[in-house]
Protein backbone atom coordinates (compact mmCIF):
# COMPACT_ATOMS: atom_id res chain seq x y z
CA UNK A 1 0.00 0.00 0.00
CA UNK A 2 1.47 3.67 -0.53
CA UNK A 3 0.24 6.49 0.65
CA UNK A 4 -1.45 9.51 -1.23
CA UNK A 5 -0.24 12.37 -2.27
CA UNK A 6 -2.12 15.40 -3.50
CA UNK A 7 -0.57 15.83 -7.09
CA UNK A 8 1.56 19.57 -6.76
CA UNK A 9 1.51 21.24 -10.14
CA UNK A 10 5.11 22.44 -11.28
CA UNK A 11 4.33 25.96 -10.92
CA UNK A 12 3.88 25.91 -7.79
CA UNK A 13 6.39 27.73 -7.07
CA UNK A 14 5.08 30.80 -9.57
CA UNK A 15 2.34 31.49 -6.74
CA UNK A 16 3.69 33.39 -4.28
CA UNK A 17 6.65 35.79 -4.41
CA UNK A 18 8.64 33.74 -1.22
CA UNK A 19 8.02 30.93 -3.24
CA UNK A 20 9.79 32.86 -6.17
CA UNK A 21 12.36 34.20 -4.29
CA UNK A 22 13.18 30.47 -2.58
CA UNK A 23 13.71 29.76 -6.29
CA UNK A 24 15.93 32.44 -6.98
CA UNK A 25 17.80 31.15 -4.00
CA UNK A 26 18.23 27.54 -5.43
CA UNK A 27 19.20 28.72 -8.75
CA UNK A 28 22.06 30.95 -7.48
CA UNK A 29 23.75 27.47 -7.14
CA UNK A 30 23.95 27.61 -10.63
CA UNK A 31 25.63 30.57 -11.27
CA UNK A 32 28.35 29.18 -8.22
CA UNK A 33 29.21 26.10 -10.47
CA UNK A 34 29.42 28.25 -13.62
CA UNK A 35 32.06 30.22 -11.70
CA UNK A 36 33.46 27.26 -10.79
CA UNK A 37 33.70 26.35 -14.17
CA UNK A 38 35.23 29.24 -15.25
CA UNK A 39 37.98 29.52 -12.26
CA UNK A 40 38.87 25.81 -13.77
CA UNK A 41 39.22 27.23 -16.81
CA UNK A 42 41.55 29.62 -16.37
CA UNK A 43 43.37 27.58 -14.34
CA UNK A 44 43.93 25.12 -17.47
CA UNK A 45 45.03 28.15 -19.39
CA UNK A 46 47.92 28.22 -17.18
CA UNK A 47 49.05 24.79 -17.84
CA UNK A 48 49.02 25.75 -21.57
CA UNK A 49 51.42 28.35 -21.43
CA UNK A 50 51.53 32.28 -21.32
CA UNK A 51 49.83 32.92 -25.14
CA UNK A 52 46.66 30.79 -24.31
CA UNK A 53 46.85 32.73 -20.79
CA UNK A 54 46.73 36.17 -22.56
CA UNK A 55 44.65 35.42 -24.55
CA UNK A 56 42.08 34.21 -21.85
CA UNK A 57 42.73 37.14 -19.97
CA UNK A 58 42.20 39.77 -23.02
CA UNK A 59 38.59 38.11 -23.45
CA UNK A 60 37.99 39.08 -19.97
CA UNK A 61 37.51 42.50 -21.34
CA UNK A 62 34.90 41.70 -23.78
CA UNK A 63 31.48 42.99 -22.97
CA UNK A 64 29.92 39.24 -23.00
CA UNK A 65 32.15 38.49 -19.96
CA UNK A 66 31.73 41.52 -18.29
CA UNK A 67 28.02 41.12 -18.50
CA UNK A 68 28.34 37.42 -17.50
CA UNK A 69 30.60 38.71 -14.85
CA UNK A 70 27.98 40.52 -13.30
CA UNK A 71 25.23 39.22 -13.56
CA UNK A 72 26.63 36.09 -12.00
CA UNK A 73 27.84 38.73 -8.79
CA UNK A 74 24.02 39.10 -8.45
CA UNK A 75 23.66 36.21 -8.11
CA UNK A 76 26.30 34.94 -6.02
CA UNK A 77 25.44 38.14 -3.71
CA UNK A 78 21.96 36.58 -3.12
CA UNK A 79 23.95 33.70 -2.19
CA UNK A 80 25.87 35.09 0.11
CA UNK A 81 23.49 37.31 1.91
CA UNK A 82 20.94 34.07 2.38
CA UNK A 83 23.69 31.68 2.95
CA UNK A 84 24.72 34.16 6.20
CA UNK A 85 20.69 35.03 7.26
CA UNK A 86 20.26 30.94 7.38
CA UNK A 87 23.93 30.40 9.02
CA UNK A 88 21.97 30.86 12.93
CA UNK A 89 19.19 28.56 12.28
CA UNK A 90 21.45 26.12 11.66
CA UNK A 91 24.60 26.97 13.83
CA UNK A 92 22.70 27.31 17.53
CA UNK A 93 24.93 28.59 20.10
CA UNK A 94 25.24 29.14 23.54
CA UNK A 95 26.07 30.92 26.23
CA UNK A 96 25.98 29.18 29.58
CA UNK A 97 21.64 28.32 29.28
CA UNK A 98 21.32 31.34 26.91
CA UNK A 99 20.91 31.27 23.32
CA UNK A 100 23.23 33.83 21.22
CA UNK A 101 21.33 35.95 19.78
CA UNK A 102 20.75 34.93 15.57
CA UNK A 103 21.57 38.63 14.68
CA UNK A 104 24.78 38.19 16.14
CA UNK A 105 25.78 34.82 14.59
CA UNK A 106 25.26 36.19 11.05
CA UNK A 107 26.58 39.52 12.11
CA UNK A 108 29.72 37.71 12.47
CA UNK A 109 29.64 35.74 9.34
CA UNK A 110 28.87 39.67 7.72
CA UNK A 111 32.34 40.81 9.72
CA UNK A 112 33.96 37.52 8.54
CA UNK A 113 33.25 37.96 5.11
CA UNK A 114 34.41 41.72 5.13
CA UNK A 115 37.77 40.32 6.30
CA UNK A 116 38.12 37.49 4.24
CA UNK A 117 37.41 39.63 0.88
CA UNK A 118 39.81 42.46 2.76
CA UNK A 119 41.99 39.71 2.71
CA UNK A 120 41.75 37.64 -0.94
CA UNK A 121 41.93 41.16 -2.50
CA UNK A 122 45.30 42.13 -0.73
CA UNK A 123 46.81 38.76 -1.94
CA UNK A 124 45.39 38.60 -5.36
CA UNK A 125 45.81 42.35 -6.34
CA UNK A 126 48.66 43.54 -4.03
CA UNK A 127 50.96 41.56 -1.51
CA UNK B 1 16.83 4.03 10.18
CA UNK B 2 18.39 3.01 6.88
CA UNK B 3 21.83 4.01 6.85
CA UNK B 4 21.85 6.66 3.99
CA UNK B 5 25.02 9.10 2.39
CA UNK B 6 22.90 12.16 3.28
CA UNK B 7 25.29 13.56 5.73
CA UNK B 8 28.19 13.54 3.03
CA UNK B 9 26.53 15.06 0.44
CA UNK B 10 25.08 18.12 3.35
CA UNK B 11 28.67 18.13 4.92
CA UNK B 12 29.68 18.99 1.32
CA UNK B 13 27.36 21.28 0.21
CA UNK B 14 27.25 23.10 3.20
CA UNK B 15 30.97 23.39 3.25
CA UNK B 16 31.05 24.64 -0.80
CA UNK B 17 28.38 27.22 0.05
CA UNK B 18 30.46 28.55 2.70
CA UNK B 19 33.42 29.17 0.44
CA UNK B 20 31.40 30.56 -1.98
CA UNK B 21 29.37 32.85 0.04
CA UNK B 22 32.58 33.98 1.37
CA UNK B 23 35.13 34.78 -1.47
CA UNK B 24 33.36 34.23 -5.19
CA UNK B 25 32.01 37.65 -4.77
CA UNK B 26 35.86 39.68 -4.20
CA UNK B 27 36.83 36.92 -6.89
CA UNK B 28 33.54 37.79 -9.60
CA UNK B 29 34.42 41.69 -8.57
CA UNK B 30 38.13 41.09 -9.68
CA UNK B 31 38.10 39.00 -12.85
CA UNK B 32 34.93 40.70 -14.20
CA UNK B 33 35.73 44.73 -13.18
CA UNK B 34 38.68 45.30 -11.74
CA UNK B 35 40.85 43.47 -13.93
CA UNK B 36 39.26 43.75 -16.82
CA UNK B 37 38.78 47.69 -16.48
CA UNK B 38 42.37 48.33 -15.32
CA UNK B 39 41.37 49.56 -11.60
CA UNK B 40 43.80 47.44 -10.44
CA UNK B 41 47.32 48.17 -10.74
CA UNK B 42 49.83 46.58 -12.55
CA UNK B 43 48.20 43.79 -14.73
CA UNK B 44 48.02 41.50 -11.33
CA UNK B 45 46.69 38.20 -12.94
CA UNK B 46 49.11 38.23 -15.58
CA UNK B 47 50.76 34.89 -16.67
CA UNK B 48 54.10 34.83 -14.62
CA UNK B 49 52.71 36.41 -11.52
CA UNK B 50 49.73 33.75 -11.50
CA UNK B 51 51.84 30.74 -12.48
CA UNK B 52 54.55 31.17 -9.83
CA UNK B 53 51.98 31.88 -7.28
CA UNK B 54 50.46 28.16 -8.16
CA UNK B 55 53.01 26.37 -8.88
CA UNK B 56 55.45 27.30 -6.20
CA UNK B 57 53.46 25.67 -3.72
CA UNK B 58 51.65 22.94 -2.83
CA UNK B 59 49.35 24.35 -0.46
CA UNK B 60 48.37 27.32 -2.69
CA UNK B 61 47.59 24.33 -4.89
CA UNK B 62 45.44 23.01 -2.27
CA UNK B 63 43.54 26.08 -1.43
CA UNK B 64 43.07 26.94 -5.48
CA UNK B 65 41.67 23.01 -5.78
CA UNK B 66 39.32 23.08 -2.50
CA UNK B 67 37.99 26.35 -3.82
CA UNK B 68 37.08 25.27 -7.09
CA UNK B 69 35.99 21.66 -6.40
CA UNK B 70 33.87 22.22 -3.50
CA UNK B 71 31.62 24.99 -4.64
CA UNK B 72 30.60 22.56 -7.25
CA UNK B 73 29.44 19.92 -4.43
CA UNK B 74 27.30 23.22 -3.41
CA UNK B 75 25.51 23.03 -6.66
CA UNK B 76 25.05 19.34 -6.82
CA UNK B 77 22.97 19.25 -4.13
CA UNK B 78 20.96 22.53 -3.94
CA UNK B 79 20.17 21.70 -7.98
CA UNK B 80 19.50 17.95 -7.46
CA UNK B 81 16.24 19.32 -5.28
CA UNK B 82 15.54 22.37 -7.29
CA UNK B 83 15.03 19.66 -10.34
CA UNK B 84 13.37 17.59 -7.80
CA UNK B 85 11.18 20.70 -6.36
CA UNK B 86 10.00 21.57 -9.87
CA UNK B 87 8.43 18.33 -10.32
CA UNK B 88 10.57 15.84 -11.91
CA UNK B 89 10.60 13.73 -9.10
CA UNK B 90 10.25 10.55 -10.72
CA UNK B 91 13.50 10.55 -12.36
CA UNK B 92 15.09 11.48 -8.84
CA UNK B 93 17.45 9.03 -8.92
CA UNK B 94 18.87 9.93 -12.48
CA UNK B 95 19.33 13.42 -11.25
CA UNK B 96 21.15 12.63 -8.09
CA UNK B 97 23.17 10.98 -10.62
CA UNK B 98 23.64 13.44 -12.84
CA UNK B 99 24.17 16.19 -10.81
CA UNK B 100 27.09 14.40 -7.72
CA UNK B 101 28.63 12.80 -10.93
CA UNK B 102 28.85 16.37 -12.54
CA UNK B 103 30.55 17.59 -9.29
CA UNK B 104 32.33 14.05 -8.58
CA UNK B 105 33.91 14.75 -12.69
CA UNK B 106 34.61 18.20 -11.92
CA UNK B 107 36.82 17.38 -9.47
CA UNK B 108 38.13 14.97 -11.19
CA UNK B 109 38.93 16.81 -13.94
CA UNK B 110 40.75 19.71 -11.53
CA UNK B 111 42.97 17.07 -10.73
CA UNK B 112 44.22 16.32 -13.55
CA UNK B 113 44.45 19.92 -14.14
CA UNK B 114 46.34 20.93 -10.99
CA UNK B 115 48.62 17.86 -11.50
CA UNK B 116 49.93 18.92 -14.34
CA UNK B 117 50.98 22.09 -13.76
Amino acid sequence: MSTYHRPVSNTWWLKRKTYILFMIRELTSVFVAGYCIFLLVLVYKLTQGADAYGDFMAALKSPISVALHLITLIFVLYHTITWFNLTPKILVLYRGEERIPQGLVAGTFYVGWVVVSVIVAWLVLGA
Amino acid sequence: MAKSNEPIWWSLFSAGGMVAAMIFPILIIITGILVPFGLASDDPLNFERIHTAVTQNNYVKLIFFIVITLPLFHWAHRFRFTLVDVGLKSMSTLISILCYGGAIAGTIASAIVFWNI
